[in-house]
């Protein structure tokens, strides 16, 4: 059972305030959906809770099972057991996946797999995606396509198994067939056991295949309006126009 | 210039045996600027006595000759003509060449090894090795250069019509160890040549791999590594020669830099003459910063004096390491000592991998990772 607790967190960018004071508690078992439109901060959230350096924290805290992640290194709050699917996984030239799998698993894990282990966990799990096996030998998001990349990720987060997920519009350029097989590894991550996850999104498409307990609206860099899955469905309908014109 | 006259080469100007044709470098000119004069022990002024203690050890598959000839062997200086005053004291104080010979259409199942050991920085040593690879025959060379030197030394590679040779250069040096060496691949038609030059030790290298065609369908590919050391000088200077139509060259040199006063320089040289038609080639450097203090020269030359090539082109980066690649790899629990680690030993590996001996390309890489453990 495991607890991610936001608490009144500012975010800056050079100088300029983007988050203004969030506060949403993530428990293991739960599903939240933080939707919002273009600009209203929901990106800065996901890399100012991994440590992205691009990021000022002003104030707040960021607990996870009592621990502050925002006292930790970046490696260290993965080793936490924090997890981010990043929108735009970057290309690592000449590292290999299966290489850089092999060396997150081991400093998630803190020894090194088995070596027969590991090749069977990741001929599973890329076959579970439909992966080509022929990708674990090419260079770390180097030439994948959106869908690739968005796959791939989603392979990171099944193998290293964090306590809280954090996905960021992992679903943006996805095409239908993609959306699906990246859904269904979402929720096999959710079966699997006591896992958080927050998944930030714009669209309420991924919402039909990953169903949500908590919707948050996201506005002018704080949450505007909280609920069930029934607001996700009102945004469908309704779009973003109300939060926008109210913050701006 | 008359319509009768070609256009000259700025790039390659000079070449003489004679010493006295070559005056002592002072710093200021184009090929010197960049080199400290003062730490190569009188390798440049003739200062540096032929004292020194460097043992040189060849072994040859069956079938491959290897023999150590006087200054007046005819097959000496044959392709190449020294091109700088270094080059010309070397070539006029070596005693013996060595001199190995693949005959034709030999296809020996090992690689050639030269093995070059240094006893001391005391004393300079000059040396001259001539490769011959005959018509249609395909040869290994891995040249390994240990210990500690002043050395001044001209390799020749002369590759027959349709012959093939790989070459793999080693410079693993000691810390003190000071060396100034030419490599020039003369590509008769058809020819391959394959060149791998590794730099990792030495107070100061300079190494100039050079390439020249004889006839047409020559094809070179000159790939180096480098890992510069806090008060390291390690500098490579290219220069491919295109004066036959339907030649190709690919230059691809990548090195790191780490710790105070780490200096590399490249210079990649390219000069497609009026008779280089249908020329294919392409250089590039990459510089990895990894610390303040490091520093990194990159100069790319390429003088087209023909309108009628194939493809020419360059390119030179130097930057530090990516935040973002780092990011990415922290993010998933990676410490940062050993994401960095992976983003060089990838930067670096992408040619290594290149090498086709497993036994060279695994030393290569395991000299690699000692570097990036200091």
């Amino acid at each position: 059972m495991s607890t991610l607790e936001i608490r009144d967190l500012q975010v800056a960018v050079e100088d300029k305030a983007i988050l203004r004071g969030v506060n949403l508690t993530v428990r293991s078992g739960e599903t939240h959906a933080i939707m919002g439109p273009n600009g209203s901060g929901k990106s800065t959230l996901a890399y100012a809770i991994a440590g992205h350096p691009k990021y000022t924290i002003t104030g707040g805290q960021v607990l996870l099972d009592g621990v502050d992640l925002l006292e930790l290194s970046v490696d260290e709050r993965a080793r936490a057991g924090l997890f981010l699917a990043m929108q735009y996984p970057v290309e690592v030239p000449g590292v290999s996946v299966s290489n850089f799998l092999r060396s997150a698993v081991t400093a998630v894990r803190g020894e090194a797999p088995k070596l027969r282990e590991f090749a069977k966990d990741l001929k599973n799990g890329m076959d579970a995606l439909s992966i080509d096996a022929a990708f674990a030998q090419r260079n770390l998001n180097e030439g994948f396509s959106g869908g690739e990349k968005k796959r791939h990720e989603i392979l990171q987060l099944e193998l290293l198994k964090p306590k809280i997920a954090v996905l960021d519009e992992t679903d943006s350029g996805l095409d239908v067939d993609a959306l699906r097989v990246v859904s269904e590894g979402i929720n096999r991550f959710r079966a699997s056991g006591d896992t958080g996850v927050l998944l930030i999104t714009h669209y309420t498409r991924i919402l039909r295949y990953v169903k949500p307990d908590f919707v948050h609206v996201f506005a002018g860099g704080r949450i505007v309006e909280e609920g069930g899955p029934e607001l996700a469905d009102k945004l469908e309908s309704e779009g973003y126009e109300q939060y926008t014109k109210a913050t701006a | 210039m008359g319509l009768n006259e070609k256009p000259l080469s700025t790039l390659h100007e000079k070449a003489s045996y004679d010493l006295a044709d070559f005056d002592v470098p002072t710093g200021r000119e184009e090929a010197w600027r960049f080199t400290p004069l003062s730490r190569l022990k009188g390798l440049h002024n003739g200062k540096a006595e032929a004292t020194g203690q460097l043992v040189v050890q060849a072994w040859t598959p069956s079938g491959v000759s290897a023999e150590w000839v006087g200054r007046e062997d005819p097959r000496i200086g044959r392709a190449y003509v020294p091109a700088d005053r270094v080059s010309a004291q070397a070539y006029n104080a070596f005693e013996k060449a060595l001199v190995i010979t693949v005959p034709k259409e030999a296809t020996p199942e090992d690689h050639i090894k030269v093995e070059l050991r240094g006893g001391g920085a005391d004393g300079a040593s000059y040396g001259h090795i001539v490769v011959v690879v005959e018509p249609l025959a395909q040869a290994v060379v891995v040249i390994e250069h240990q210990g500690s030197a002043v050395y001044a030394d001209n390799i020749e590679f002369v590759v027959g019509d349709g012959a093939s040779l790989k070459v793999v250069s080693l410079q693993d040096w000691e810390d003190d160890a000071v060396h100034v060496s030419h490599h020039h691949a003369q590509l008769a038609k058809d020819a391959t040549f394959r060149s791998f030059v590794v730099t990792l030790g030495g107070d100061l290298v300079r190494l100039s791999p050079s390439v020249s065609y004889t006839g047409p369908g020559g094809d070179a590919d000159l790939a180096g590594v480098y890992f510069v050391d806090a008060g390291q000088h390690l500098e490579h200077r290219l220069l491919v020669d295109h004066s036959q139509p339907h030649c190709k060259s690919n230059v691809d040199y990548r090195g790191a830099l780490q710790g105070e006063d780490a200096h590399a320089v490249w210079i990649g040289d390219v000069i497609i003459r009026v008779e280089a038609e249908g020329t294919d080639t392409y250089e590039l450097n990459r510089n990895l910063i990894l610390t303040d203090g490091a520093r990194a020269d990159s100069v790319p030359n390429l003088e087209i004096l023909t309108g009628e090539v194939a493809g020419a082109g360059h390119a030179s980066t130097s930057g530090r390491l990516d935040d973002e690649h780092i990011f990415y790899l922290q993010a998933r629990g990676i410490p940062f000592d050993e994401a960095r680690r992976l983003v060089i030993r990838g930067f670096l590996g992408q040619l290594i991998e290149r090498i086709e001996i497993d036994e060279i390309r695994e030393r290569v890489m395991g000299a690699v990772e000692a570097e990036l453990a200091r």
